[in-house]
């Protein structure tokens, strides 16, 4: 049996006393592609947040495994380093600190290493011509004045440098432009090939998904995973909706 | 939330270090004619200034504490001693030749060695004298002086002291403008001929190192027309549980087509009463920049002022205040507007912290001949827990049409999807908060010198440094 990266069992998840997730289950294998898909509320944001350890997100019952480790009520830098990685839908500006220093930074805190700046800039140039990203982003403040498609573009380049054991995509917008859609997908291909890490996509649009190889698809409805199906399942719902699993969540 | 974040008070060891006060030439503490005397007679005042002196002194003593800021009750002047200097031979050109545990407090502070990297000249006061002074050969070749005021008012350049000291802030501008009138000593002068460009900045650096003393040093600088000098000034002192005083003066006089700026970190220790005046005045074509970090002082009232006296003439002014446990710092600047088509531009971030409270206060004054200016004033502040507190009190005066003038003012929080992204990166949540604070305060970071930014954001971390749990 392959090697366990993720194991969510009975995880309840609350928001300002709300409680949004009710008791979900999921298992992600290294190396595997997952999608997760549902209705608009269903939760999908929340179980990426909650998973990459967001303190506004109050975990009240059930335990998450990471890599066979424990991370339940873990904090965010911590999770970070332990090789996860959440790419956010709308990544936030911060001035002060420019692209690559932030990257750089970042990879010091996962490896504990100094890491020489000449190496660095080499890795990141490189990275940064497959994304066919402008060098001169690299010396601006993350993320400040970037264009959506760049903002994205400057997640994905995180992605690759990082290279985390799980990458958990945020895309539950369904109204990414084509040029955000190809830049993911583009960059989820290298990140497969390249990094081989295990991929947990949460999404509305099965655009991204058209040119990958999808171990499973789970959909969430209220708060749970009330299906789970192989690839197939993505255009089964395209074509018919979350409606038969509505239903099916309504039963229990 | 699953956790609370407990930011400690700064550990600020790397200023607060003192040596013992020895060999040192003090008067009594409080403040009466003998004692003014008394300073008279050690700085070899000539008699015009022991008779400005005494004059100041019974301003000081006719006029009453401000009633508008933050208290200074904890203020006892009958306590602060006024002058305390080495006994030790006066201001030196080597380094060598300061005595040892001073030359170790500026050498633990780093001001040998960022005279020897990156600057055109350095003076060093401690307590109330200045106990070093140079400038590079290359930049006294061009004709700039750069001494401290006492020398300058026996040299050549006693006419131009004489002439412009304590003209632009007199004596009798606020209570304790009139007690630097009556104590003062130490300080700089310095001095830029028509056309000169001075291309690395001057620095004077300033240490308080007794208990219970004042700091009252004063601060003239001319550039002539169509000069260029950058002036930074910084300062610290070690904390004492008894109160410490500084109310230093600074005046710039910006000659036509002249430009200036004035870079400040001030970085007091907690127990300082920060009351500090600095004006300048700028003649046409002229400009005056300001950059201020204020970081230190238990209470501040700075408000460096701007008077655009000649035509074109402009200013700008870029200001960061952090106000962290126990302190209460109300900082902002004054401009008015006298000659015509005059601009200002005042852009301000503040930050509170662990029941600090930050001010800020603007003025800006518009006179009826100044037709045809701007001013811009753009404050904003952040509050990072729910126990600070930040205001803004901006004010204008406009006694003219065609003018155009602006205002924006922002307060806010700092944002919980900020700290998660950056955490989610591996970056703990006291180094996403200390980098969300330093990007806040870049407008003046990108101002300073790359050293004196590295410095600040330095300050900033130290203020942020705290355990989690």
């Amino acid at each position: 049996m392959a090697e366990q990266i993720l194991d969510v069992s009975g995880l309840k998840v609350t928001v300002e006393d709300k409680e949004i997730l009710h008791g979900l289950n999921l298992t992600v294998n290294a190396g595997e592609t997952h999608v997760i898909m549902g209705p608009n509320g269903a939760g999908k944001s929340t179980l990426g947040s909650t998973l990459m350890g967001d303190p506004r997100y109050e975990i009240t019952a059930g335990k998450i495994m990471f890599n066979g480790e424990d991370i339940t009520g873990e904090s965010a830098d911590k999770i970070s380093k332990k090789g996860m990685f959440l790419s956010f839908q709308n990544p936030v500006e911060v001035p002060g600190i420019t692209l690559s220093n932030f990257i750089r930074s970042a990879l010091e805190q996962k490896t504990g290493k100094h890491i020489r700046v000449w190496d660095f800039k080499k890795e990141l140039d490189k990275t940064m011509e497959l994304l066919n990203m402008d060098p001169s982003y690299a010396e601006r403040d993350l993320n400040v004045g970037f264009s959506g498609g760049e903002k994205k573009k400057a997640e994905i380049l995180q992605l690759l440098m990082l290279k985390p054991s799980l990458a958990i995509l945020d895309e539950t917008d369904s109204g990414l432009d084509v040029d955000a859609v190809r830049i993911v997908s583009e960059g989820i291909e290298v990140y497969k090939k390249t990094v081989g890490g295990a991929l947990l996509i949460i999404t509305h649009s099965t655009k991204i998904l058209d040119a990958l190889d999808v171990d499973a698809t789970h959909v969430l409805v209220d708060g749970k995973i009330v299906h789970d199906g192989d690839q197939s399942l993505i255009a089964e719902i395209n074509e018919h909706g979350f409606e038969q699993f509505m239903n099916e969540s309504a039963k229990e | 939330m699953k956790e609370k974040t407990q930011v400690d008070d700064i550990d600020r060891s790397i200023y607060d270090f003192r040596y013992e006060e020895k060999d040192v030439y003090q008067v009594e503490e409080g403040l009466t004619p003998d004692i003014v005397r008394q300073i008279s007679k050690d700085r070899n005042d000539p008699d015009w200034m022991l008779e400005f002196r005494l004059k100041s002194l019974e301003t000081y003593n006719q006029m009453g504490v401000p009633d508008w800021g933050p208290s200074i009750e904890g203020l006892d002047m009958d306590n602060i001693i006024t002058y305390i200097r080495p006994k030790s031979e006066r201001m030196q050109k080597d380094w060598n030749d300061v005595p040892t545990d001073i030359k170790d407090t500026f050498e633990r502070l780093g001001i040998p060695q960022a005279e020897r990297a990156s600057l055109a000249g350095v003076g060093a006061q401690y307590d109330s004298e200045l106990v070093y002074h140079n400038i590079k050969d290359e930049v006294a070749a061009q004709g700039v002086i750069y001494t401290d005021v006492e020398s300058a008012m026996r040299s050549e350049y006693a006419d131009m002291v004489r002439e412009h000291f304590m003209k632009l802030v007199p004596p009798t501008d606020h209570k304790f403008a009139a007690l630097h009138g009556a104590v003062w000593s130490g300080g700089s002068f310095v001095y830029v001929p028509p056309g000169v460009s001075v291309e690395i900045p001057l620095q004077s650096y300033f240490r308080l190192n007794a208990a219970g003393a004042g700091q009252f040093e004063h601060t003239l600088i001319i550039v002539d027309e169509g000069a260029y000098l950058h002036f930074i000034e910084g300062c610290s002192a070690p904390k004492y549980n008894v109160a410490n005083l500084h109310a230093g003066c600074v005046e710039l006089f910006v000659g036509k087509n002249a430009t200036l700026r004035y870079s400040t970190i001030e970085n007091w220790s907690k127990n300082m009463y920060n009351l500090n005046t600095k004006r300048a005045k700028v003649e046409e074509g002229g400009k005056i920049e300001w950059v201020s970090g204020s970081f230190g002082s238990h209470v501040s009232y700075l408000y460096p002022m701007s008077i655009l006296n000649g035509d074109n003439s402009r200013c700008e002014f870029t200001g960061v205040t952090f106000a962290g446990e126990g302190q209460n710092l109300d900082t902002g600047t004054k401009v008015v507007h006298v000659g015509k088509n005059t601009s200002s531009y005042i852009n301000t971030r503040s930050i509170s912290k662990s029941d600090g409270i930050s001010t800020f206060r603007s003025s800006v004054v518009v006179g009826p001949k100044a037709k045809g200016s701007k001013s811009a004033v753009s404050c904003e502040s952040l509050m990072l827990d729910p126990q600070s507190q930040s205001d803004t009190i901006p004010a204008m005066d406009i006694r003219t049409d065609d003018v155009d003038i602006g205002h924006e003012a922002k307060i806010g929080r700092i944002s919980d999807d900020v700290v998660f992204y950056l955490m989610s990166r591996g970056m703990s949540e006291e180094d996403a908060k200390a980098l969300i604070v330093s990007g806040f305060a870049d407008n003046v970071s990108k101002e300073l010198p790359l050293e004196y930014a590295v410095e600040m954001n330095n300050l900033i971390r130290l203020e942020m440094k705290g355990s989690i749990g």
